[in-house]
């Protein structure tokens, strides 16, 4: 049993909740920050020093869309003098050459650029607005300078057709690294999951397809893939462990242990705006309350493979369990594995291999 | 991959050292870091873009006076290959 706190190492900074893009599997609460709410620069910044004094080696700038922010420049040079290093994931749209420039020019150590698919189609069926022929003049414009580059596909049932032609963008833009990352479903994914879980023979196609391409560029791009994790043996160990890696600011200076964590009834969220973010990490209750084993039940609690995955996803275990601390249900040693498989008989009835129909989406909408 | 004894490898863009008043030094990339030490850390410093990896060699050689210089050698041309396949450098 461990008794010393863990270090946090990653600080993801979701600076607002707005954007110009209403992906259907957004992973920002369906309770959107308005901008009223959003915390000042000068928190900010302040939370960035904090945070590397805390040991904390990376930030992510998200959202919402970062660049939404018309401070984001000064942002990203704040937090590289803070000591951190600075990574950037956009949609790529508010953006100009100039801009881009800037934000190199103040210490953006890493760019990654999400993409909703391989043809504007299918990206303006996703995200319901026009962004795909900007992401293709941001990879030219990325070229003049010398910063890391990551391309990001997030895939599902709608996209994974055209798995060939995003690799083929990765062929002509050799990025340091491709994510292609499966939807995880809280949030708007979860509402929208019927649309979005991949069929079995569609992800075998993936794993075949990634693998290959894997072996052919390495060395050159990193090949990263993100499984769904409803077809998985064991869940993943979600952001590191619950409170063991992973730290998150909302807009509104409300500190997460994930993502998700909103979701979980009865969990108080302090704020930056009342404390120290060493002061969060090390004794608010929310990372507290799953932190280390004590609060695992059983198979978890004498499972050789806690120490690996930590029981799996505290929200998912209470989105399909209805228990937050119960084993992550996409287990296959949970008692509740039942709920899932169902959920995955339906997606791979022998009906669904005819061409569906267009499916309703719940778009998240652009918050005030 | 291996790289040529002639080639002069450099951190990969989006790679860069932490500051030297952060300990312990870590190599810091996209999504992931890595903890260095000893001859770790030493290596990575000279993959500044004008060493070639003969020249690193011979630094390592001198440094560690006391270690076969082959065995050295093949070391280097392990991690460096490691490092590459990690795209943490460039060569
Ligand atoms: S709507 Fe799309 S681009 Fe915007 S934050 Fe959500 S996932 Fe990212
Ligand atoms: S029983 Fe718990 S610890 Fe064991 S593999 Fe499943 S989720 Fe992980």
């Amino acid at each position: 049993m461990t008794t010393t706190l863990p270090t946090p190492l990653a600080l993801v900074a979701e600076l607002t909740h707005r954007c110009p893009l209403h992906c259907v599997y957004c992973s920002n609460p369906l309770q959107l920050a308005k901008r009223e709410s959003e915390l000042p620069s000068e928190t900010w910044i302040r939370v960035f020093q904090e945070a590397a004094q805390a040991g904390v080696l990376q930030v992510d700038f998200t959202g919402g869309e970062p660049l939404a922010r018309p401070d984001i420049v000064e942002l990203v040079h704040a937090a590289r003098v803070a000591g951190l290093y600075v990574s950037l994931i956009t949609s790529g749209l508010p953006l100009d050459e100039a801009k881009l420039a800037e934000l190199v020019e103040a210490g953006l150590d890493h760019f990654q650029l999400s993409f909703q698919g391989a043809t504007d189609e299918t990206a303006r069926e996703i995200s319901n607005s026009t962004s795909h022929p900007q992401k293709l003049r941001v990879l030219q414009w990325l070229k003049k300078h010398r910063v890391g580059v990551t391309l990001n596909f997030v895939i599902h049932r709608q996209n994974i057709q055209e798995l060939e032609e995003m690799l083929a963008l990765v062929d002509e833009h050799r990025p340091g690294c491709v994510e292609f990352a499966s939807v995880q479903y809280y949030g708007w994914a979860l509402a929208n999951r019927e649309a979005l879980l991949p069929t079995r023979r569609q992800l075998e196609f993936c794993v075949a397809k990634l693998k290959e391409a894997e072996e052919r560029l390495k060395g050159k791009t990193r090949v990263v893939f993100v499984v769904p994790d409803y077809y998985a043996k064991f869940p993943k160990p979600c952001v590191g462990g619950w409170g063991r890696k992973l730290m998150l600011v909302s807009p509104d200076g409300a500190v997460l242990p994930c993502h998700a964590a909103r979701v979980i009834p009865g969990i108080q969220f302090e704020n930056v705006k009342e404390k120290s973010l060493r002061e969060i990490w090390e004794s608010s209750p929310a990372f507290q309350k799953f932190r280390g084993e004590e609060w695992m039940q059983e198979p978890c609690k004498s499972c050789d493979r806690r120490h690996q995955d930590f029981g799996g996803c505290r929200c998912q275990a209470f989105l399909l369990a209805g228990d937050a601390a119960a084993t992550d249900p996409v287990c296959s040693l949970a008692p509740t594995r039942g709920k899932v498989d169902l959920i995955l008989a339906a997606v791979n009835q022998p009906e669904q291999a005819i061409p569906e129909q267009k499916p309703t989406y719940l778009y998240r909408p652009n918050p005030l | 991959m291996k790289p040529e004894l002639t080639v002069t490898p450099r951190l990969a863009p989006g790679v860069r050292l932490n500051d030297k008043s952060q300990l312990p030094r870590t190599l810091l990339m996209p999504e992931r870091a890595l903890r260095l030490n000893g001859p770790s850390l030493e290596i990575v410093q000279l993959c500044d873009g004008n060493h070639t990896v003969q020249q690193i060699a011979e630094k390592l050689h001198a440094l560690y006076s006391k270690a076969e210089p082959k065995r050295i050698t093949d070391d280097l041309l392990g991690y460096l290959a490691l490092l590459h396949d990690q795209r943490a450098i460039d060569f």
